[in-house]
């Protein structure tokens, strides 16, 4: 047991990056995901539709630390071996895919059916439809749930450190291990978390509400 | 593939597995059921309660909502002790979902009062309606109407973050696949079985909330 000292403190505090790091990579994987979720959930194709209904119940319906489980433990079946790195990325983005994939869903669905007819009237096919009708107006929509959602995911990293990658969480019991002063470490830890967290509940919040006025 | 599923020595800890599943879900009705009683404390103060009351409920509500379960947890568990406050693994894991479930709860709870409409209930007495039934037929119904989905939702968030309360070692699913998979090393067997089983519980909860949904909380429109 030693005492803790202020290089600690830098150790814990520089372990952000890879929380930051590790929400960034699961939200542009997640978006991907969540794009073609999203399609596939609203699209023309029965099947598709419910591959992604599918697809997004089962994360849905299990815990994160689950998914991150099998992330973990899934690609040693095919005899690829992951560092606890690429299986949170993996488990993440796929977390990711399915609940931004929903939101997105609701946002498009939120559009008016009518600027879709209008649209293929003037000649536009699929493609040109969403990206130039739909998404323009179904991405105001879809803004503050999503900005939500990114707090839920910065939280859900914390759960990587359950499988062993070094992010702020795991850092911080690295720490403790050492010098056990839980208080303080797990105090600190979670000031870091909430003052990553809480700009964007407010601003999640904020353009949710300018939303609704812009709506009446 | 040269990989051998081996669900044996899964399937014969069955019993450990039943007694994890039974204990997630008492863990999370406990859980829900204070956190209920909080939340409902916590709305009562928000809505009507003093300035500074609402202020402490509010600062409460964001200091839960933007911080991780894990650290929450870590908090009650490892941090209380030092402050002299000793517990266990599983109360610890109660309380720590008790404090995550109704930062939520208040806010929706919150929605169901404000749903009440006071003409409404100038109107019920107008028709000359007793108390009871205003507050049963005019405050009541709707009220649940309006937090149902949010509330049903909201516990079956709590049964699936309660796997993280493993990570303190309570008695619950998560915990039990723990130990099956470092008596039998067979990882991904366990955690798959598991991760169907915590499925098949929330799937058994979409469907019977929503069937007390149908047939009790809609109501009849008028043709």
């Amino acid at each position: 047991m030693r005492e803790l000292g202020s290089g600690d403190l830098f150790y814990i505090i520089g372990a952000i990056r890879w929380t930051l790091l590790l929400s960034l990579v699961a939200f542009a994987g997640g978006a991907a995901g969540g794009v073609l979720v999203a399609l596939a959930r609203s699209g023309r194709f029965r099947w598709l539709r419910l591959v992604a209904a599918g697809f997004i119940k089962i994360f849905q319906g299990t815990p994160l630390l689950m998914q991150l489980f099998l992330a973990f433990f899934a690609p040693g079946i095919f005899g690829i071996s992951v560092d606890p790195w690429a299986a949170a990325a993996l488990g993440l983005s796929l977390h990711a895919s399915a609940f931004l994939g929903e939101i997105w869903r609701g946002a498009i669905g939120v559009v008016p059916a009518g600027q879709t007819e209008a649209a293929t009237a003037l000649g536009l096919r699929y493609w040109p439809v969403m990206a130039l009708v739909i998404a323009p107006q179904a991405v105001r929509i879809a803004i503050p749930p999503t900005v939500g959602f990114l707090v839920q995911l910065i939280k859900g990293t914390s759960l990587a450190s359950i499988i062993g990658f070094v992010e702020l969480t795991r850092a911080a019991q690295i720490v403790n291990n050492a010098t056990f002063h839980p208080f303080t470490i797990f105090g600190i830890v979670a000031l870091a978390y909430f003052c990553v967290c809480w700009p964007l509940s407010v601003l999640s919040r904020r353009m949710e509400r300018r939303l609704s006025v812009a709506r009446r | 593939m040269s990989y051998q599923f081996d669900f044996q020595d899964v399937f014969a800890a069955w019993p450990e597995l039943a007694w994890g599943a039974l204990h997630t879900l008492v863990l999370s009705g406990i859980a829900m059921a204070i956190g209920m009683v909080v939340a409902v404390a916590g709305a009562l103060g928000k809505t009507s309660g003093p300035r500074p009351v609402r202020i402490v409920i509010d600062a409460y509500i964001e200091l839960i909502r933007n911080t991780p379960f894990l650290i929450q947890i870590f908090m009650i568990f490892f941090g209380l002790p030092s402050l002299g406050i000793r517990l266990s693994s599983n109360t610890a894991a109660v309380i720590a979902l008790v404090i995550n479930v109704s930062a939520y709860g208040i806010e929706i709870i919150r929605a169901g009062i404000e749903s009440i409409n006071a003409g409404q209930i100038e109107a019920g007495k107008a028709l000359g309606l007793r108390p009871l039934q205003i507050f049963r037929l005019i405050v009541l119904k709707p009220a649940i109407q309006a937090i149902y989905p949010s509330l049903t939702s909201q516990f079956i968030l709590l049964l699936l973050n309660s796997s993280v309360c493993s990570a303190i070692a309570a008695t619950e699913l998560t915990a039990a696949a723990g130990d099956i998979q470092s008596r039998t090393f067979r990882s991904f067997e366990v955690y798959f079985v598991i991760t169907c089983m915590y499925f098949v519980m929330s799937a058994f909860f979409w469907a019977v909330f929503g069937v007390i949904e149908k047939n009790f909380l809609r109501t009849p429109v008028e043709r």
